[in-house]
């Protein structure tokens, strides 16, 4: 269903041309600018594929590109990543069928594309983006990759207003602030975009660096530069229970993805598992799209997000239950119900204390792993942090990690929120183009200033296990 | 050690809790016209209410530090209660038996002036009716946010910190 009408978003305007795809030889009114994953959705569809040898339905879960259950086969060619690839005109969609489609090109090889510059940055969300103004701002010529449709990365879907200073966008909504940035890259000549093009390796190729690239899952593109920076983001992570792999539970950005970025409204109830600040935001985005919230369960004995992102949804009625957790997830094709519990001091279940939420969606908001794979494929060096969300490239205070050219910014560096990732963005920028001797000495002034205001920033409770963490880090690269 | 304030147990703070934390507003304050008052309790990195506040009535010697709203100096602009994106700051002013409380409403509908609301409390819970005397649609805000003042029987006056919005 499409949402119509929104208190912050406009989607009138969004939806642009009317298109057909073909589910199962059904056709489906789809809008161009929409991924296949969300046009299904649109038109009820949430079972895309079934699992292999068990037969189990599988639905959309992270609906960014990072997991593997919305691959489908897309006019002959399989796993295609409906959540991040956009609809066509006349497009054949149907389940995933592992198999190789017939090359028609007869084996004939192709020249490939070649892109030169001086830093490739990979991923345009907030680390990524600041980071490709930045490195430009001081004269390098810089390639921004994403795989996603738009830039923006998470930046895209957070309708609420960032905390922190008015200079770091206090007070304005991630959408805007989204804007804002892509407005930055387009009018500098000296920032190339690439959209819908997966870095799938980074290699040394002699002085330079080579990122191997997939535009459109058909275009091979070869982009050489001196400095890497990767701003891949982060992975929704999940939780053991019964029947969690039922289509209708999703990783809460899937969610937001669904009705923020595409209109869509996800269902009708939902439950919420963590209280963290994707938890609570994610409340109070689902009321304004019309969701009922039916409740957001918290194994720890508190909140863990912002007291006022709690408050908020609260006063709006959603009852926060902290010690207690999902157990089950029912339903048969799709979720129908969901059985909580109150869980003791060593988190097992206490027996009598289960509740039975009727809902259609199930929101999984238990925290993000960094994506490190792209790092680790290139030879980084990697430490489990548990501070930082998991596995983290090791790094200096430059962003700068054990691989000499290769820097990380934002959540792949562990974490934490999209005020540091810009932040740390431009301290990954300034700190390559500085590197390979563009930017001149007076641009440290500038790392220097990124690195007090991440300092301010972290100076509070919710950044002291950061500090850990990065102290963590930083000790690794001496 | 590490006592879990009831807050963040369950996501709503009391009156008790909230004027333990920050100094409640004088009767003859509230009654000389509307003041800000944050139910900001925590320490969060964010500065907008202090930044914008024309009076430099919001100290907070660092980001991390919770608003405390010199109410002398609060001229009930509500910019605050515009700019706020943890949607924490409310404007209180009594008149006579009644109250009149400022909030934010991120909802649809948007209620008109002289219309009549549901009043509901921090956890939800509808404790009466109320009457809209002012809008501020999303538009004319500092902080993209409309706000609405409405009032109340004065009792509800520190209870009231959501509207619902029913229309037949």
């Amino acid at each position: 269903m499409r949402i119509r009408e929104h208190p912050i978003l406009d989607f009138k305007d969004k939806r642009k041309k009317k298109v057909t795809i073909y589910y199962k030889g059904q056709p489906i009114e789809a809008y161009e600018g929409e991924t296949i994953a969300a046009a299904l959705h649109a038109a009820g569809i949430r079972v895309l594929n079934y699992s292999r040898v068990k037969k189990r339905p599988r639905g959309l879960f992270c609906a960014i590109g990072k997991c593997s259950s919305c691959l489908m086969t897309v006019n002959g060619i399989p796993n295609v990543r409906t959540c991040i690839t956009l609809v066509e005109d006349g497009m054949v969609i149907e389940e995933n069928k592992a198999e190789l489609p017939k090359n028609k090109e007869g084996g004939k090889k192709k020249e490939i594309k070649k892109v030169r510059s001086d830093i490739i940055v990979i991923g345009g969300g907030p680390a990524g983006m600041m980071a490709a103004i930045s490195a430009s701002d001081t004269g390098a010529k810089v390639v921004l990759i994403d795989e996603n449709p738009i830039l923006g990365g998470q930046l895209v879907k957070q309708t609420h207003k960032f905390f922190g200073k008015r200079s770091q966008f206090a007070g304005i909504r991630g959408i805007k602030i989204a804007e804002i940035l892509e407005e930055e890259i387009r009018k500098r000549d000296n920032i190339d975009v690439f959209l819908q093009t997966s870095a799938v390796g980074i290699f040394q190729n002699g002085n330079e660096k080579l990122v191997v690239g997939v535009r459109n899952e058909r275009e091979l593109i070869e982009f050489y530069g001196r400095a890497v920076i990767v701003a891949t983001g982060a992975m929704e992570r999940t939780i053991p229970f019964e029947n969690n792999d039922l289509p209708g539970i999703y990783g809460a950005g899937a969610i937001q993805t669904l009705m923020n970025t595409y209109g869509i409204k996800p269902g009708e109830r939902c439950l919420i598992v963590g209280a963290g600040n994707v938890g609570l935001i994610l409340a109070y985005q689902l009321i304004q799209a019309g969701v009922k919230v039916e409740a957001i369960v918290e194994a720890m004995p508190k909140i863990g997000g912002y007291f006022v992102h709690a408050a908020k949804v609260r006063r709006l009625g959603v009852p926060i239950l902290t010690r207690h957790t999902i157990i089950k997830a029912e339903g048969k094709e799709r979720v129908e119900r969901a059985i909580v519990a109150e869980i003791d001091e060593n988190w097992n279940p206490i027996p009598g204390t289960e509740k039975v939420f009727d809902v259609d969606l199930i929101a999984i908001a238990v925290g993000l792993r960094p994506s490190v794979e792209l790092l680790q494929q290139a030879g980084c060096q990697i430490k489990y942090v548990r501070e930082l969300g998991g596995y983290v490239a090791i790094r200096d205070e430059w962003m700068e990690t054990t691989v000499r050219g290769i820097f990380v910014a934002g959540d792949t560096a562990g974490i934490e929120e999209a005020t540091t990732a810009m932040l740390e963005g431009k301290i990954a920028g300034l700190a390559a183009s500085l590197r390979l001797g563009i930017a001149d000495e007076k641009w440290i002034e500038e790392i220097e200033k990124a690195e007090r205001e991440l300092e301010e920033f972290r100076s509070g409770p919710f950044g002291k296990h950061i500090l850990e963490g990065i102290r963590k880090l930083l000790e690794g690269s001496k | 050690m590490n006592e879990i304030p009831n807050y963040l147990r369950h996501g709503f703070i009391t009156v008790e809790e909230l004027f333990s934390i920050i100094p409640k507003p004088s009767e003859e304050r509230l009654r000389k016209g509307p003041v800000a008052i944050p139910e900001c309790p925590q320490r969060i990195p964010c500065t907008p209410c202090k930044e914008v506040c024309p009076t430099n009535a919001i100290k907070m010697e660092t980001p991390n530090d919770i608003p405390i709203v010199d109410y002398e100096k609060c001229i009930g602009c509500s910019l605050c209660v515009q700019i706020c994106p943890g949607l924490a700051f409310f404007m209180v002013h009594y008149i006579g038996d009644k109250a009149r409380v400022t909030l934010p409403h991120e909802l649809l509908p948007l209620p008109k002036r002289g219309e009549s609301v549901r009043l509901l409390n921090r956890k939800g819970e509808e404790v009466g009716i109320g009457k809209v005397v002012s809008v501020v649609p999303r538009e004319k805000t500092k902080g993209d946010t409309p706000i609405v003042t409405v009032e109340v029987p004065i009792e509800l006056a520190w209870e009231v910190r959501a509207i619902k919005v029913v229309r037949e």
